[in-house]
């Protein structure tokens, strides 16, 4: 099964623990009008990873690229859950079930419903899985 | 075969036996005459210094064990003046307190001399270039046989511990011959070597290893002579007894014991009748001259057995086999001693984690490795993934400032870690020697 | 007033120079044995027997901390390994360390030494030493053990770490003089105070390895109720102990009968007057396994013009600076060379970097900021963190200290046409 048209471009970008830098990533997106749909800060020692879902990645990209910023892809899936109570459970148990370790996750509720944003190991297999028990994944098309 | 010191060494079995007697006897009157603790011991135990009449009179005499040592730290014991005192040396405890030993100039020397003939009987000398990568300090290992090989005049490089590719390059570098370190260490050397296209058979002049602090096997050094193209030697000594002191001699047959340094008895555990020659007990050692800590039938902890005949090598002093195990919890981790009971003691003195804990332990290439697991405390519960990063470094810090050893710490949820009814089983060790 | 050797500590005009001509002599023979110096003196014009007088030591060129990174590693040894007892080695200015030998009457001068020193401040076999300064292939550790146990005091090697326990050790050994780095000196202080315990049988501090002042003296002596001395030495020269306080404890007495000590202007080598700063210059007069001919320490200091009242030789001035860009952090030398060498063997990091040195809670901390490298991002934290952590570990192992690494955005450091201004030192004169 081809599982590329589920698996999301995730732009990844290095920033030192500091103010001003979200501004100024915010800021080069936004001069770009490249829209940002989802979003969250990892911290560690001395410096995060600002994760973030975009509806023009490639361009993103390249802004961020061209300001000095390091940036990166990370291959993400995107997963509807009903936003009632027991919602994420679903998501949560099917994925245990297949043994599929979330690496990270971040969550934002849209106007239709909750979408979860899924870091995995195995992409191919979550993907598989959920379509497979039911459930609906957002395809890259529909984040630009 | 060349000795140290050929009268000593070579000397027929009847005389060291009557020298041991001598020292024994005199050894017995100093204390009972000059230690509190061994009069109120020797009292309370109905014996008395004229009861020693023969050799074979030492058991009746009472043991002492690690947990004397504590209970009257730092010196209580100490039987020689404060200016007599040259050195002081601490080791682990089995709970909060260390334990201390004293040394005066005698007792280094003599520690010192156990060292000079036991490394000769290495074939270590003059002209050889001895790396020293025990740790220096408070333990014994480092500076123990520092001096040993100082006196036997080897040019002594005092590497002390960590930094593997440093040592390695010493090593090559400084042309080293003998190597003094832990099994489990020489091995990581040695596979430090080969990801860094190093080969210590071909490529380095090292073609002795003075190696022990903790159990090995001989399997282990078969791979090690084999691999490194090496002779491996085993080491033993306590930092009670003094340090290491004893070393197998070139026959690789058992560990000269000194016996004017040293009356070694091997007793069955539950009944402390001595065990035959061959047969596995518990070491008890007697060490005949010191002074400032005298120690007088020290349960050793070490499971072995005793050999009494004399060694091709053609030395006298009986011999004991390679260690088969201990008899209590203790683990030895990369050469330190650790004791469960250290463990918890010091985690009930951080307030951000429970008193639950488990210990695994494994070798990872060669090294061993400690995991601690322990529960968190739900109040110390935090948002911040740095919060916990910070309680898991402060419970590590913690832990290797009581164990002098590193360890790795797991946060594990509260109420996650197994519970005991009876005897508490914390300890999985995975290691396989 | 007790003396370890009355006869040599108060050696003085034309005995202590005759003593000093004829070991002068001896040295530049000894280093006759050694390659480098027989090809120096030739390519100087210098012949040996050109040296005759003490003055004479001015015929000689000077030996650098580079030309015995040349010889790494036994170069500069004038005597066969055999007669090698000891070997220590010490950080180089790049990759490989600075290599020094002993023979076994080096070492007894070594301690010899110490022995002078500690008996100078009025130590005995009645005191109990806590030597808290590493171990190993550090020269501070075996160099006051030999010196203290020679004196017939209670050694206690404790070497460095573990503060909790020091202080126990303290208390319960009945710890009379404590040897370390001033900076540790005044952390063992708060932990002290925070433990509740004011150290009471301390009487005696002996702090060297780094600079301190005479400001933090002070605030050491009345924290730790010590009367505290300065100390200097180089592995180069034997180790720790070369040069020390008397209790006037106004500059430090270099021991001349060992040491021919000379202050030169670091630029034009030109050699100074008492009460002119410069650096030092020192030629070893008694050392058998690696004699060194007007070695330059690096170290600024001045020759005292005024007697002093205990009636021992010339002191120096205590030391503050340096002819070069070194800087000790807990006692340990560095060169940002060697940061710069250390880097450049870690992929997913750039060249550059930028070294900020603090004092937190009056221990050194010196945090370094490297550029990661854009074409190893991956964009997972953990990758991030296992480069943060590699970086550590490798300076760990070239410098070995401890040092705080911050990951930086590419092209974000400075760049330097000229010389690189790499460390900013923020750690002030005191505390």
């Amino acid at each position: 099964m081809d599982t590329t048209q589920y698996t999301i471009k995730q732009i990844s970008v290095f920033s030192e623990n500091k103010p001003g830098r979200l501004a100024a990533i915010a800021g080069a997106l936004q001069a770009e009008k490249i829209n940002i749909l989802a979003f969250s800060i990892a911290e560690a020692n001395g410096f995060g990873v600002v994760r973030a879902l975009v509806d023009k990645p490639e361009a993103a990209y390249e802004k961020l690229n061209a300001m000095g910023f390091m940036v990166s892809f990370t291959d993400v899936i995107a997963v509807k859950m009903r936003d009632v109570p027991g919602g994420l459970f679903e998501m949560a148990s099917i994925l245990s079930e297949a043994e599929i370790n979330i690496e990270y996750s971040y969550a934002y509720s849209g106007r239709e419903a909750a979408v979860l944003i899924l870091r995995v190991d195995r992409v191919d297999a979550a993907v598989e899985q959920i379509l497979a028990r039911g459930g609906t994944l957002l395809s890259a098309d529909e984040f630009s | 075969m060349i000795a140290w010191d050929p009268n000593m060494e070579l000397m027929p079995e009847a005389e060291l036996k009557r020298m041991q007697f001598k020292l024994l006897k005199t050894l017995v009157y100093r204390l009972y005459s000059f230690s509190n603790f061994y009069h109120d011991r020797m009292v309370a135990h109905g014996v008395h210094p004229d009861d020693i009449n023969r050799l074979e009179d030492v058991v009746k005499l009472p043991y002492m064990v690690k947990s004397d040592l504590r209970d009257n730290y730092p010196d209580k014991i100490f039987t020689a003046e404060p200016e007599e005192l040259v050195r002081y040396h601490v080791s682990s405890g089995t709970t909060g307190k260390p334990t201390v030993v004293g040394y005066t100039k005698n007792d280094l020397d003599n520690w010192t001399e156990s060292l000079a003939r036991a490394l000769t009987s290495c074939g270590v000398g003059r002209g050889d270039v001895v790396q020293v990568a025990y740790g220096y300090g408070l333990f014994t290992g480092g500076l123990g046989l520092h001096y040993g090989a100082e006196r036997i005049g080897a040019s002594v490089v005092p590497a002390s511990v960590g930094n593997t590719e440093r040592q390695l390059e010493l090593i090559l570098d400084l042309r080293v011959t003998a190597i003094c370190c832990t099994p489990s260490y020489l091995m990581h050397i040695g596979e430090t070597a080969k990801k860094m296209g190093i080969s210590i058979k071909d490529d380095t002049r090292l073609k002795t290893a003075i190696l022990g602090a903790e159990p090995w096997s001989d399997q282990m050094r078969d791979r090690i002579e084999e691999e490194m193209g090496i002779k491996a030697y085993n080491i033993y000594g306590t930092s009670e007894l003094s340090g290491p002191m004893f070393t197998e001699c070139t026959e690789q047959d058992g560990f000269h014991m000194w016996s004017d340094l040293a009356l070694v008895e091997i007793i069955d555990r539950d009944t402390g009748q001595p065990v035959p020659d061959g047969e596995q007990g518990e070491m008890v050692v007697t060490i005949l001259q010191k002074e400032a800590l005298p120690i007088i039938r020290y349960r050793t902890g070490d499971i072995t057995s005793i050999d009494h005949s004399l060694c091709a090598c053609g030395r006298t002093h009986p011999r004991i086999a390679r260690l088969a195990g201990r008899v209590d919890d203790m683990l030895i981790i990369r050469g330190i001693n650790v004791f469960p009971s250290q463990v918890e003691h010091t985690l009930l003195s951080i307030p951000e984690v429970s008193g639950h804990f488990m210990i695994e332990v494994n070798r990872v290439g060669a090294l061993d490795n400690m995991l601690v697991k322990v529960e968190l405390n739900p109040e110390a519960f935090s948002d911040k993934i740095n919060d916990i990063l910070d309680i898991r470094r402060k419970v590590g810090h913690t832990l290797k400032n009581m164990l002098n050893v590193s360890v790795d710490v797991e946060i594990s949820e509260p109420g996650s870690l197994p519970r005991f009814e009876g005897k508490a089983k914390r300890v999985i060790d995975r290691r396989v020697l | 007033m007790k003396y370890w050797n009355m006869e040599m500590e108060n050696l003085k005009g034309d005995a202590l120079h005759a003593l000093q001509a004829k070991r002068l002599r001896w040295t530049v023979k000894q280093a006759g044995n050694v390659a480098f110096y027989r090809r120096m003196l030739q390519e100087a014009g210098v012949r040996p027997e050109d040296i005759k007088t003490v003055d004479d030591v001015q015929k000689l060129p000077f030996t650098r901390k580079t030309d015995l990174q040349g010889g790494y590693p036994f170069g500069f040894f004038a005597v066969p390994m055999k007669e090698v007892v000891r070997i220590h080695t010490t950080s180089g200015t790049t990759g490989k360390p600075t290599v020094v030998g002993y023979t076994r009457q080096d070492l007894d001068n070594w301690s010899e030494l110490i022995a002078r020193n500690l008996t100078m401040i009025g130590l005995s076999d009645e005191d109990v030493f806590q030597n808290a300064v590493n171990y190993g292939l550090f020269t501070g550790g075996l160099g006051f053990h030999y010196g203290a146990e020679k004196v017939g005091m209670t050694v206690v090697p404790s070497a460095t770490g573990n503060t909790r326990r020091q202080i126990e050790m303290i208390d319960d050994f009945g710890v009379t003089a404590l040897h370390c780095t001033p900076s540790y000196a005044m952390h063992i202080a708060e932990v002290a105070e925070k433990a509740g315990t004011t150290l009471p049988t301390l009487k005696t501090g002996i702090f060297g390895a780094e600079p301190w002042s005479d400001n933090m003296r002070r605030v050491l002596e009345g924290k730790l109720g010590v009367t505290a001395y300065d100390s200097y030495g180089m592995s180069e020269m034997y180790g720790p102990g070369a040069a020390f306080e008397c209790p006037e404890r106004n500059g430090l007495h270099i021991w001349h009968d060992m040491y021919l000590a000379e202050i030169i202007d670091p630029k034009t080598g030109e050699v100074l007057e008492p009460g002119e700063r410069g650096e030092l210059v020192v030629t070893p007069l008694v050392k058998e396994a690696m004699p060194l001919l007007r070695y330059r320490t690096g170290d600024i200091t001045m020759f005292l013009e005024e007697e002093c009242p205990c009636g021992r030789g010339m002191k120096i001035a205590r030391l503050h600076g340096r002819s070069d860009d070194m800087l000790v952090i807990r006692g340990i030398n560095v060169f940002p060379s060697q940061i710069e060498h250390v880097l450049r063997s870690v992929p997913e990091v750039g060249d550059e970097f930028l070294v900020y040195v603090d004092r937190v809670n009056h221990l050194d901390e010196m945090t370094i900021e490297v550029e990661m490298n854009r074409s190893a991002f991956s964009g997972e934290l953990e990758d991030l963190t296992r480069t943060q952590n590699r970086v550590v570990a490798a300076l760990k192992d070239a410098l070995n200290l401890r040092t705080r690494v911050q990951l930086v955005e590419p092209d974000s450091l400075p760049r330097y046409e000229g010389k690189a201004e790499r460390v900013i030192d923020r750690r002030g004169d005191v505390l």
